[in-house]
């Protein structure tokens, strides 16, 4: 699906199949939100190809960036909502960006809203929201037109572990539904826990590319204890250096 | 609905960024002001400056001796004279009524002296282009001889031609640079405030092209913005302007001639002329600030 070449990202190949559910791992920097940004043709690659759906999307003009962008649903860690908006109109641009009808954007609307359990803060503006209940208000504008391909670049970051559960329930139905499902995410628990395919990627290039696998591979206690004081400059006999 | 949602997505926009609005609001409505202000100004200077050179003229006296034909036939050689807008016959009789009305009582007391009417008749060329008004005189003169025998002399009156010239010329510069500048000066006033309050709104722009808004999807409420900025600046402008005409300008201009040129553009006009420029500067300078923006 994308092979790029950039500092970001390096000779980075991979190919993700129609609705799989696939995490991007790694330490800051390493290229996951590059990944993402490079996908929603925000930056273009300086070598390489990308493609959605066999689409190259170096082949897209400029002018039909928009129609792509509505083939793709994105969730970001700052939730990017529409401050001066409700949480309904928040949901209801992305249908009016689409030329929806009125009717229709009445009817689909709350329904997303339900489903992201959110029926009851309809005209609350994104300020009223804890973080949570904001990236609820996100997975239901970028899901609300039914996009096959599904963005979420660190969804949980911002968010404490029991609502990132939620979080990933949510993404997790949505991928249930046929959508194909990228998550790029650092959060060590939550890869762990859910078991799917896990690209690593470092430096930019791809380390690690495993079916239901962890957020790093098995290590046991004490290997952990030695990378920890390693990384902590702290001599192995536990003396300062 | 997608006019009626534009409509409404913008002033959404107004109402929740009102404070910004309110500024190019008021940036539109002071511009307008000052060119309300300046443009009859600008164009009653220049109007009296146009009245002063049009008294610019060359004098072609006749000689006494000359006979009807020969007048008649001057007066045909002078109409065919490139650059000559209109030629004034002005008999011996008419030039002696007008310089007694000049100085009346030197002129009852001349005449009598002499018994005759000493002033030649002459005719008064007015020309199309004030500044060449030397080629009348060249073709009419070449070298001081006349070209005609029914001619005695032909005048421009230099000294005073000269001095005319350069003084309306100077003043009439003057003001059109200055009105360039204000125009100038105005238009990078209203874009630099639409600016500001496109820039404190530049994250939503984003967020619009990511959900797959298209550019002209995401400008089109910000023209209309513009728009209703433009309009309500421009109202309230000319609305002022007119309280002030009413109020000051009009019981004066029976004084000053100035104020009552001639040339002053009318009032209606001038208020047209200013709620178009506000409408379109403002929405154009919405539109075009946004697209560096509109780059995601």
């Amino acid at each position: 699906m994308y092979d790029g070449g950039s500092v970001a990202v390096d000779h980075a190949s991979m190919r993700i199949g129609r609705g799989e559910f696939v995490f991007l791992v790694g330490p800051t920097g390493c290229g996951k939100s590059t990944c993402i940004r490079l996908l929603l043709k925000e930056i273009e690659p300086s070598e390489g190809e990308i493609s959605i759906a066999g689409r190259a999307l170096n082949d897209v003009p400029r002018s039909r960036v928009p129609y792509l962008r509505r083939n793709i649903g994105v969730v970001f860690q700052d939730y990017k909502l529409l401050p001066n908006r409700t949480v309904y109109d928040n949901v209801a641009y992305s249908l009016q960006v689409i030329g929806e009808s009125r009717q229709e954007t009445r009817r689909k609307v709350p329904d997303i809203l339900r489903l992201v359990g959110l029926s009851t803060k309809l005209h609350n503006f994104p300020d009223e929201l804890s973080g949570g209940e904001q990236q609820r208000v996100s997975i239901a504008r970028a899901f609300v037109n039914h996009p096959p391909l599904l963005l979420a670049d660190e969804p949980t970051g911002n968010l404490d572990p029991e609502t990132s559960i939620g979080i990933m329930q949510l993404i997790y139905r949505i991928n249930r539904t046929g959508t194909t499902v990228v998550v790029a995410t650092h959060d060590k628990e939550m890869v762990d826990k859910m078991r799917r395919r896990v690209i690593e990627l470092r430096e930019g290039r791809i380390v690690r590319d495993e079916q239901s696998g962890l957020y790093r591979p098995d290590e046991s206690t004490t290997e952990f204890a030695i990378r920890l004081r390693g990384e902590m400059g702290v001599g192995p006999e536990g003396h300062p250096n | 609905m997608t006019f009626g949602f534009f409509l409404k997505e913008a002033l959404r926009g107004l109402r929740r960024s009102s404070a910004p609005a309110l500024a190019a609001l008021l940036t539109v409505l002071l511009t307008a002001l000052v060119l309300g202000v300046f443009i009859p100004i600008v164009q009653a200077t220049t109007g009296t400056a146009n009245e002063v050179r049009s008294r610019v003229a060359v004098d072609v006296y006749v000689k006494d001796s000359a006979t009807q034909l020969e007048q008649a036939q001057l007066r045909r050689a002078i109409e065919k004279t490139s650059n000559v807008k209109s030629v004034e016959f002005i008999s011996k009789g008419e030039a002696l009524a007008r310089a007694q009305q000049k100085n009346p009582k030197a002129f009852k007391e001349g005449a009598e002296l002499l018994g005759s009417n000493p002033l030649p008749a002459s005719f008064r060329v007015a020309p199309e282009d004030p500044d060449n008004l030397h080629l009348i005189v060249e073709r009419l003169a070449p070298n001081g001889e006349p070209s005609l025998a029914a001619i005695d002399e032909v005048r421009d009156r230099e000294e005073d031609t000269n001095k005319i010239l350069s003084a309306t010329g100077l003043v009439k510069a003057l003001t059109a640079g200055l009105a360039v500048l204000l125009v100038i000066a105005s238009v990078a006033l209203i874009a630099n405030t639409i600016r500001l309050s496109i820039y404190a709104r530049r994250r939503e722009v984003e967020v619009m092209k990511l959900v797959g808004a298209t550019n002209w999807f995401i400008r089109w409420p910000f023209v209309i913005e513009g728009v209703i900025v433009g309009f309500f600046g421009g109202l309230l402008a000319v609305l002022l302007l007119t309280v002030a005409k009413e109020t000051f300008i009009d019981p004066l201009s029976e004084r000053f001639a100035l104020l009552a040129a001639p040339e002053t553009i009318d009032f209606p006009l001038l208020i047209v002329v200013l709620m178009l420029a506000c409408i379109a500067v403002s929405a154009v300078g919405s539109g075009i600030t946004l697209r560096r923006f509109l780059r995601v």
